[in-house]
């Protein structure tokens, strides 16, 4: 045995390479930051995921900070000013009340984020109890919660958000609900196949010989096992949520006017759309930036994360 | 048996019957078997794939829960679902050590999780007990499975089991994924545990050296049915009565080549 | 003997994942004639490698080199691809663990067999058919027309390594590589196998390589048997002479096996010096 000099805690910065590094791990904390500073370096070695990550840093940056970057208000009209091609003065140019469409994706930014993350933190927890719970238990409970699944997903997504948002009203809070009801079924779908190659294997038996009941199973074993790919899941929805969220925006039963939310924006650009291109081209290239910022992530994730790395 | 008191008899199968599926699609993986197992000592079963070794065993853990007849363990019929504190006093150990620790598990968690589960405190003295007993240094237990050679693991499934301090092991083929060189240091871990602890055990396996060198007593199976019961000594000394348990041992004892005459080209 | 094949310093190195080569495969060196060759080892001691590199059949991120890899006429090292796939499974074939996945799963067993005849030989469609059905009656099947109908998944182990040899055997090769061939075979089956195999083998005159990491079943099966470990072959020697072994590897490897004729009280548990790494070959 070779002798490392390794302790509990990291005390400096030379150290914890080592620490993170060491071959053999002295301490459940050393052991768990280990494996993850593995994850992290095989994630960090994919370019195109870090190229997503790097966007995704810059878009929370520019929601963070949108008062300060933005040259002006997002409701800040000038009548004399209004659609202006894209200039020094105005980088994306201005919309039909004069007002700075940069500025606007800017502020916009922390309304798709906001929407977005919502939805995912909503969806993915439900969808893998339910998929989880499924797929262990199966018997009726299994055949009741696929029924239900079924049902959801024989409607788009957004007919389904649609159908929500008409009943619930018109708003971003609702539209961020109809959009959770929409996107968790496909999520439960995952998790309960993910569930159904692991409940016969040995360590699942091995669990219920220590005694484990069916909830410590689900919550304990069987989750853990279905994480990673409910986390690249939801990431890889995260485009698919952005766009149903710009859609109810761009169908008037998301964000309401004047809010600078990127569909609502783009739904107004759009009568301009033949003259004034950059009304609806902007907010437009902001969403789809996101969505492959979230794309990108998610393929690295589904690499960094494979169980059989560990 | 003859000669054995009850209160020796650690374990009990009567008629035995496990049936797959139901109508007319359904398997009878093992018919009518019945057998005991004297406290300390170590039983095998042994047949080939499709015999029903390992379906009796499963059924003996509660794993396939529709079963016919009597499972006895110190002569009391054990309940089905299995109770808690049944799983205190038998564990099992699986084929596959690549299958049967969960991967995301550190060891540590997993020798944690039975004490949880059962209550029983100091728990990081008994951890370190049990790797000590199979032969792994306390550092393993903040390794991950991946971090683990397959003879590593299979001790640390063994510590699994001995942290509950269990009176019967089931012992699943627990060395048949496992190099000769590294079967030979599990063999030799079981044995001697069984023989400091007072364990009784019930050993599955295909093949012949491993359940002889382990077992005092062995029962043949074929097609779910146990053919014959022997002591390892008549393996050792070719006595046998059944036909199948003849073919067995005679192609387990090696190959006799039928050196063909040359032929032409 | 006639020397079919000949392999001398044989390397075969993978790129390592924190950087620089993982040498698997550290100077390999045999000859081989018409006999059946045993290489045996645990996991990871390289005799797979061996039989895949001899085949090229190994992923291309491997780095390969060696002295002399020829078999026969034919340069294997420097052999074209198109020239390689019509040595593999014509001139030298390959027996691999479990049939049910080195057949295709989609296809009967009628096909792929009268497949691998035409092949390798000029015969319409009814010649294949019956020299199919003719193959598979030489590896003493006892029906089969009704194997022919099956698919891949339908075959027991043992019909689905016959099936293996049958279509093996079409093309008349000159070597067989067996990896493995019985290991997931049960006991009173693997004989049959072996059998077969071996008559096979003898009929048409081939080599046999044999792999496997079962020592007592070479000495009997095998004429010669190399030892590998950690990449080298430690040890050279003719397979009756197995119990007298010399490398304290392949002693150690005998040692650890329960005997099948006595009881003994320890299992001897090989102890591994860092010498056979690195220490004088044979």
């Amino acid at each position: 045995m070779t002798e490392h000099p390794i302790t509990d805690a990291p005390p400096t910065r030379e150290s914890l390479r080592d620490w993170l590094n060491a071959p053999v791990a002295k301490s459940p904390g050393q052991a768990r930051a280990q494996s993850i500073w593995r994850a992290a370096k095989r994630l960090g070695g994919n370019y195109a995921a870090m190229a997503g990550l790097f966007i995704l840093i810059v878009l929370v940056g520019a929601a963070a900070f949108a008062p300060w970057l933005a040259p002006y208000g997002p409701f800040e009209q000038d009548l004399n000013r209004r659609l202006l091609p894209p200039s020094a003065d105005h980088w994306f140019g201005t919309d039909q009340l004069g007002r700075d469409i940069y500025s606007r994706v800017l502020h916009g930014a922390s309304i798709t984020l906001r929407i977005a993350l919502l939805a995912a933190a909503i969806a993915g927890p439900i969808g893998l109890l339910v998929g989880a719970t499924a797929g262990y238990l199966g018997g009726w409970v299994d055949t009741v919660a696929m029924r239900v699944v079924d049902v959801f997903l024989a409607f788009p997504a957004l007919i389904l958000a649609l159908a929500f948002v008409a009943a619930l009203g018109a708003g971003i809070n609702n539209a961020v609900i109809a959009i959770a009801l929409a996107s968790w079924p496909p999520i439960a779908r995952l998790a309960r196949a993910e569930t159904l190659s692991v409940r016969k294997s040995d360590y699942i038996a091995a669990a219920r010989l220590t005694g484990a009941g069916p909830l410590r199973i689900i919550v304990r074993h069987i989750m853990p096992i279905c994480i990673p790919s409910v986390v690249i899941r939801v990431t890889l929805n995260m485009a698919g949520i952005i766009l149903t969220a710009a859609g109810l925006g761009f169908l008037g039963l998301g964000a309401q006017p004047p809010m600078p939310e990127w569909g609502a924006m783009l739904a107004t650009g759009r009568e301009f759309m033949l003259t004034h291109w950059w009304l609806a081209t902007m907010p437009g290239i902001a969403i789809l930036t996101v969505s492959l910022a979230f794309n990108l992530l998610g393929d690295g994730l589904r690499d960094a994360l494979d169980p059989r790395h560990g | 048996m003859t000669g054995a008191r009850s209160g020796d008899i650690a374990l009990e199968l009567r008629n035995l019957d496990v049936t797959f599926g139901d109508g007319d699609s359904s398997v009878r993986a093992v018919a009518d078997v019945s057998l005991q197992v004297r406290r300390g000592t170590s039983f095998g079963l042994i047949g080939e794939s499709g015999s029903g070794k390992s379906t009796v065993l499963r059924a003996i853990a509660g794993l396939n829960g529709n079963y016919g007849g009597t499972i006895l363990l110190d002569g009391a019929e054990i309940p089905m679902p299995r109770p808690k504190s049944f799983f205190s006093r038998v564990q099992m150990v699986f084929q596959d050590p690549y299958g049967s620790l969960h991967p995301r598990k550190m060891v540590r968690a997993v020798l944690m999780e039975p004490l949880q589960i059962h209550g029983i405190g100091d728990r990081d003295r008994r951890i370190a007990e049990a790797l000590q007993a199979v032969g792994l240094t306390p550092d393993f237990a903040y390794r991950y499975p991946h971090q683990l050679s397959g003879g590593q693991r299979q001790r640390v499934a063994i510590a699994r089991c001995l942290v509950l301090e269990p009176e019967l092991l089931l012992l699943d083929e627990p060395t048949s994924a496992l190099d000769v060189s590294v079967q030979a240091g599990v063999l030799n871990l079981l044995d001697a545990l069984r023989r400091e602890r007072g364990l009784t055990y019930v050993m599955v396996s295909h093949d012949l050296r491993v359940v002889a060198h382990m077992c005092d007593r062995i029962a043949v199976m074929t097609e779910g049915r146990m053919v014959e019961e022997l002591d390892a000594d008549a393996i050792y000394e070719d006595r046998c009565e059944d036909p199948y348990t003849r073919a067995l041992l005679h192609s387990s004892k090696g190959y006799q080549r039928k050196d063909t005459p040359d032929a032409a080209e | 003997m006639a020397e079919r094949l000949s392999v001398k310093n044989l390397r075969v190195s993978y790129p390592a994942p924190a950087g620089g080569w993982n040498e698997v495969l550290r100077g390999v060196s045999f000859d081989l004639g018409r006999e059946r060759l045993a290489i045996v080892g645990e996991s990871g001691s390289g005799k797979s490698t061996t039989g895949r590199a001899i085949m090229r059949l190994l992923p291309d991120q491997a780095r390969v080199s060696s002295d002399r890899m020829s078999f026969g006429d034919v340069d294997l090292m420097k052999a074209s691809e198109r020239r390689m796939r019509s040595i593999r499974g014509g001139r030298i074939a390959m027996v691999l663990q479990d049939a049910r996945y080195s057949l295709n799963p989609l296809h009967r067993v009628r096909r792929q067999i009268a497949e691998a005849c035409r092949l390798h030989a000029r015969m319409s469609r009814a010649e294949a058919h019956d020299r199919a059905l003719d193959l598979l009656e030489q590896v003493r099947i006892r029906n089969p027309r009704r194997v022919m109908d099956l698919y891949p998944h339908e075959l027991s182990g043992g019909m689905g390594q016959r099936v293996m040899i049958a279509m093996m055997l079409a093309a008349e090769p000159e070597l067989v590589i067996a990896d493995e061939p019985t290991s997931a075979l049960d006991v009173t089956v693997r004989g049959q196998i072996l059998d077969i195999l071996n008559e096979r083998v003898e009929a048409q005159g081939a080599a046999l390589i044999f792999i496997s990491h079962d020592l007592p079943l070479v000495a009997d099966f095998c004429d010669r048997v190399l030892v590998m470990y950690a990449g080298r072959v430690v040890e050279e020697i003719a397979a009756r002479d197995l119990e007298h072994a010399r490398h304290p590897y392949t002693r150690a490897l005998l040692g650890s096996l329960p005997p099948t004729d006595r009881r003994v009280d320890k299992l001897v548990v090989p102890e591994r010096d860092p010498a056979w790494l690195d220490g004088p070959l044979p």
